[in-house]
């Protein structure tokens, strides 16, 4: 036991009317804002099974089918440079969204990590902005790997214009994805949690047109994924072909985001 | 309500379900008093700690922290808390654990002069989920005194911990009491509550059922125990009135008395060459049982 910790009149006074005062100073609450946010990000780096597909895949997978192997068709064939780009940069921005919200919001519920912030004087709403902004970052991260290989690697003459409002959309863009998963993850087990995000992940990833040309029937029902709208405003931003108005693709996403994020708050408010 | 109480409960009731949890219970935190809540397990101890903490709303009756609602985080930002079962982010290291939590608070101690107060400065660098079950509970510990609180809430802070840690966190506990700080204690461990409380209160099925002081609660109790060294027989001393029991333990007597004096009159007349005598009241393990299973 080191005692001179105790020698230090202030270091543990709780009684004096200095230690009293349980108002936070904003530049406090500002700065616990920060550090939950920056502690989230870094622990999701660091989970490899976590990061790794989500930061490397997209790059790597883009690499692969956009340089690799169908390289020169994509050269003479722009529009199909951009397609291809535009699948990838949106496969890394809906993943740590919905897993990062989705199954890590259940099982920390499950854990009890949910039920000590409550009990800890933690900013309104600090968790959730945390992670938030721990998805916003990876987001970041996947098109700033993506922009470089497409523009270096890739050959897609994108401007500088072009570039920084992919990447924006992308971030924001993320919010809907962390709204579904903060719905599932408000509402089921940890291991639950994980299949049933799987469940809308994998079909909304191939039958939203992300990949590859779709057949008609299921062209038509396409609107009803989150992908589908975030797929043409991306497609927007780079000048390739997009279907419907951009007006409307904000729209829905904006609603999906409201409503989703609002029925979990509810939840979490009177479940916890 | 003025600050009398750091915390509050009055005339709490709290179900769940068709389990009475709770049943009209009064508990109140003084200023710098080390508080212990006793019972056995479903007494309602984590549930009257919970409404204290606003984690759970009473049926009936209120719940105040600092003379305020405990669901406001401004008299939550005087409280430190240490929970039982609760799974931290493996891979954050002690020392970003704990500046997460210091975060919280208007005038923390520093990440460093926590670690040091708490004896865990050499596992700073070391991931959460590396650690060994006592040493988590030594960085939750540390994470519950970081924000400089007030009053402490320690839901068995010492499970799990080798009797060298267990010392350095009772007498870190010791130095915070002194200091002013609260600390409310729900512990199995009664030699806990026994070494470390100011005050001691027993509930049993949501009400309670004794509260005072270590020695006020023991006292509740009136039986005595007598050692000694004797060559009276055992049934014979067993007939006396007022012995409840005897038992030998080696070559000594164990006597159950209420009325120690009397037995002990009795024996010193009857053997001449008795030795090693000794009279002991019983200890809070003793009292805590017998006060439970009468109210069973």
């Amino acid at each position: 036991m080191n005692a001179t910790s105790f020698e230090n009149p202030n270091a543990l006074n709780t009684s004096g009317e200095s230690a009293f005062p349980a108002v936070m100073p904003s530049n406090r609450l500002l700065q616990a804002y920060l550090t939950e946010a920056r502690f989230e990000s870094l622990r999701m780096l660091r989970v490899l099974g976590f990061s790794l597909p989500f930061l490397i895949l997209p790059v790597a997978l883009y690499l692969l089918f956009g340089v690799v192997l169908f390289g020169d068709a994509v050269r003479n064939d722009l529009a199909t440079g951009k397609f291809l780009f535009i699948a990838f940069a949106l496969f890394g921005v809906m993943g740590p969204g919905m897993f990062g919200f989705g199954a890590t919001i259940a099982t920390e519920r499950e854990q009890g990590l949910l039920t000590l912030k409550r009990a800890l004087p933690a900013p309104a709403g600090s968790y959730l902005l945390a992670k938030l902004l721990m998805t916003v970052l990876f987001a970041f991260i996947v098109m700033a790997t993506m922009i470089p290989a497409a523009l270096l690697l890739g050959h897609l003459p994108l401007t500088f214009t072009q570039c920084v409002s992919v990447t924006a959309i992308s971030m924001i863009g993320s919010l809907p994805f962390c709204a579904i998963g903060l719905f599932v993850g408000t509402r089921v087990s940890g291991k639950a949690a994980v299949a049933l995000v799987n469940l809308i992940y994998v079909p909304m990833m191939h039958i939203s047109g992300l990949f590859y040309p779709l057949p008609k029937f299921l062209r038509t029902v396409s609107p009803v994924w989150p992908t589908y709208h975030l797929q043409q405003l991306l497609f927007a931003a780079v000048g390739a072909p997009f279907y419907g108005k951009s007006s409307m693709h904000v729209a829905v996403l904006v609603g999906v985001t409201v409503v989703l994020t609002m029925l979990s708050i509810r939840r979490l408010a009177r479940v916890g | 309500m003025s600050n009398e109480f750091w915390a509050q409960l009055r005339g709490v009731k709290k179900r769940f379900g068709k389990t009475v949890a709770l049943d009209g219970l009064d508990l109140q935190v003084r200023p710098g008093e080390l508080f212990s809540v006793l019972g056995p397990n479903g007494a309602g101890k984590s549930t009257a700690v919970s409404l204290m903490l606003g984690l759970l709303r009473p049926e009936q009756g209120e719940a105040r922290l600092f003379g305020r609602s405990p669901l406001l985080v401004e008299p939550r930002r005087q409280v430190g808390v240490m929970m039982q079962e609760v799974t931290l982010a493996p891979e954050l290291r002690v020392l970003e654990h704990i500046a997460l939590v210091a975060s919280y608070y208007p005038q923390p101690l520093t990440p460093a002069a926590t670690m040091e107060l708490t004896n865990v400065s050499s596992l700073a660098a070391r991931p959460f989920g590396k650690l060994s079950a006592g040493q988590k509970r030594q960085v939750q510990f540390a994470m519950a005194v970081c924000g400089r609180p007030k009053l402490l809430f320690l839901d068995e802070p010492s499970v799990g911990l080798d009797v060298r840690a267990r010392q350095m966190m009772w007498s870190t506990l010791r130095q915070l009491v002194r200091s002013g700080t609260s600390v409310v204690l729900t512990t199995h461990y009664l030699e806990e509550a026994e070494s470390l409380s100011n005050r001691v209160a027993v509930l049993n099925k949501g009400r309670l059922i004794a509260s005072g002081t270590v020695n006020e609660i023991r006292a509740l109790v009136v039986r005595k125990h007598i050692t000694c060294s004797t060559a009276l027989a055992m049934d014979q001393i067993a007939a006396w009135p007022d012995v409840e029991s005897v038992t030998r333990d080696h070559q000594r007597l164990q006597i159950s008395t209420s009325n120690s004096e009397a037995v002990v009159r009795r024996l010193l007349a009857a053997d001449s060459n008795l030795e090693e005598l000794e009279v002991r009241r019983a200890g809070l393990a003793e009292a805590f049982t017998e006060l439970t299973e009468e109210a069973a």
